[in-house]
């Protein structure tokens, strides 16, 4: 088999457009992580809500100004369903131990997907991609879709705000304080409980942004959050549990991995991924950046 | 933080004498309530209607999987987050052999556990190596490897349609036939599982489960041993995968996704981890809730969700442990502290 130079670029493209969506859930689930030490299955979950939501609001517009509209609101929308389930449930059991608190978030997600079942039914739905990103652009000769091209943009611009977040705002650096030790933030008199409210659904909501950016994507169906969690906490595993940058370049490796994987040998592309993350934790165990635990 | 685990170690701290009177008690009579059960499943076919038999078979295999987790998982403290891939390649080794060669049925019955067995070697001798979250997450990530090979390899393993039809020998083609060589292998393997954790053995691998350090100061081979236990609890995973082939005549690759593992987690903590039987009552919840609620709506997950929701606020032991816990008044004060 042979490629020309367009093709494996091209490929790369969509390898990394495809990141840049596991990013944005990746980042949220490894702040989650980070902050509360929760393992939240429930993320892959509110991530198929933010998909089925972002399809419901660009439904009720005429033209392409639902979507832009639904990528606003799809993740407010997310963000206030987990807002619910952590005041209600997860803040009566921080102290558990990690297995109780990740079969926790199983239950949670049970429920959480049974409700989607309810709202919006087991058919697959799809969103068409706006009019400013519908079509292709050919770059160095490679055709390539403008929704991926914008993806890539959003990626670093969402990059960029986590890490503005966590560093130059007086809440993300108590956040990131929490992170390393929480009751000595306690003892400073800050309200732990709110700090890991606001980081849980902070998580959340970038799960939903994720949600919403791959709506057009893909066919947005039940089962999707299933096939997204695993992947999204084997890359949070192999760039540092907690660390944004580390999600960022494990996502990478699982988009690039897979989208070389499709062109050189398709049938088994889902398989490379994994075999590209046991390669690195059995190099490096405990991920590629440093972990924040 | 106080572990759910390292709470069991003063669960031993019970006044000997009382201990022993309250065994003797227990004993007679839960021995005379397991005779009394067994009696009753192995006549059950005999009046009870066909649909019946066959879910109470599946609760059987479900259990047996459920319980072979237990015993890395309640009584070894390891996170063996995707057990099903055991169960599994078990199912897929005895499918395999029966459709693809013509050897006897009964040498597939012995390749799938040991397949399952050797997998379990391979993972486990990765996995020992790292401990908690990150034993489970390469863990999941080389049993997703495993889920994705099959998954796709149509022309070898059928892909996610899956083998469908296998062929059984005579003896097994009837439902109640089958039921009743799945029941004799769940006794049997009960009873070897039984064994084994009261072996020294099993107790090492408790001790390890309480602290892992003090064994290791005291030499022993803390990864040699923990590695052995995922051989045999996969074994027995292994096991749980033939006896299913049994059942439904078929295997899917869902058979291998970590939903699965999940679920089977769930089951235990359900029915209790560190109780012995703990696991066969949350696998006949799970089962029992899937049929029955889901004849009804087809939400019975929610109903799943809600339940443990419910179980692990206010019965952190489980169904089970809850139960032994009413028996045994002393050990109470004990879990208040472990619940932390």
């Amino acid at each position: 088999m042979t490629f020309g130079p367009a093709e494996l670029l091209s490929q790369l493209l969509v390898g990394i457009s495809r990141s840049m969506i596991l990013f944005v859930v990746c980042a949220g689930l490894s702040f989650v992580l980070g902050v509360l030490r929760i393992p939240n299955i429930a993320h892959g979950t509110l991530y198929m809500i933010g998909a089925f939501a972002t399809f419901s609001i660009t439904k009720m517009f005429a033209g392409s100004t639902g979507f832009w509209i639904a990528l606003i609101v799809a993740p407010l929308l997310v963000a206030v369903v987990s807002l619910v389930a952590e005041r209600a449930l997860f803040c009566h059991l921080y102290q558990r131990e990690h297995l109780m608190l990740l079969l926790f978030t199983f239950a949670i997600s049970l429920i959480l997907g049974d409700l989607v079942k309810i709202v919006w039914g087991a058919e697959y739905k799809s969103v068409s991609a706006p009019a400013l990103l519908k079509g292709s652009i050919s770059i160095l000769g490679a055709s390539f879709p403008r929704y991926n091209l914008f993806l890539i943009l959003v990626g670093p611009l969402v990059a960029i705000a986590i890490w503005l977040f966590t560093n130059k705002t007086k809440i993300g650096k108590i956040s990131r304080a929490a992170a390393v030790d929480r009751e000595m933030v306690g003892v400073l008199g800050i309200n732990v409980s709110w700090v890991f409210a606001i980081a849980f659904v902070i998580g959340c909501y970038l799960a939903g942004i994720g949600g919403a950016l791959v709506a057009p994507t893909v066919s947005i169906t039940l089962g999707m959050d299933h096939t997204l969690i695993i992947e999204a906490f084997l890359i949070v595993i192999i760039g540092g549990l907690g660390n944004m940058w580390g999600a960022l370049v494990g996502s990478l490796i699982f988009g690039i991995t897979h989208s070389f994987g499709v062109l050189f040998w398709p049938q088994f592309a889902i398989v490379f991924p994994y075999i590209a993350v046991v390669i690195v934790l059995l190099l490096r165990p405990k991920g590629l950046l440093k972990s924040v635990w | 933080m106080s572990s759910l685990f390292q709470g069991r170690v003063f669960s031993n701290g019970v006044s000997e004498e009382r201990k022993d009177l309250l065994r003797d008690v227990i004993r007679s009579k839960r021995f005379v309530l397991v005779a009394g059960i067994l009696i009753v499943l192995f006549i059950l076919p005999l009046f009870a209607p066909r649909f019946f038999v066959y879910i109470i078979a599946l609760i059987y295999v479900t259990a047996l999987l459920a319980m072979s987790l237990n015993m890395v998982v309640g009584y070894g403290g390891l996170f063996q987050f995707h057990h099903a891939v055991f169960y599994g390649v078990g199912a897929y080794a005895v499918a395999l052999m029966l459709t693809k060669t013509s050897l006897p049925m009964w040498i597939g019955f012995i390749v799938g556990p040991i397949a399952a067995a050797i997998t379990g070697l391979i993972i486990g001798w990765f996995c020992v190596r790292l401990t908690k979250l990150y034993f489970g997450m390469l863990q999941i990530s080389l049993g997703s490897l495993i889920w994705a090979i099959v998954y796709r390899w149509y022309s070898f393993t059928g892909g996610d349609d899956g083998i469908h039809g296998i062929h059984m020998p005579a003896f097994l083609s009837s439902l109640n036939s089958s039921y009743y060589f799945i029941l004799i292998i769940f006794v049997i393997c009960l009873i070897v599982m039984y064994m084994i954790l009261k072996s020294p053995f099993g107790n090492t691998l408790q001790a390890i489960r309480d602290n892992s350090q003090r064994c290791e100061a005291v030499g022993i081979n803390v990864k040699r041993y923990q590695l052995l236990g995922i051989v045999v609890a996969t074994f027995f995973a292994g096991v749980a995968g033939v006896l299913f082939v049994v059942l439904e005549k078929s295997v899917f690759a869902e058979m291998l996704f970590w939903v699965l593992s999940l679920e089977i987690f769930i089951m235990c903590l359900l029915g209790g981890w560190f109780t012995f039987a703990g696991p066969i009552l949350g696998a006949a919840i799970t089962v029992a809730l899937r049929t029955f609620v889901g004849r009804y709506t087809e939400y019975w997950t929610l109903i799943l969700g809600v339940m443990l929701i419910l179980v692990i606020f206010f019965l952190p032991e489980g169904v089970m442990g809850f139960f032994q816990q009413l028996l045994k008044p002393g050990t109470k004060e004990v879990t208040e502290r472990g619940k932390g």
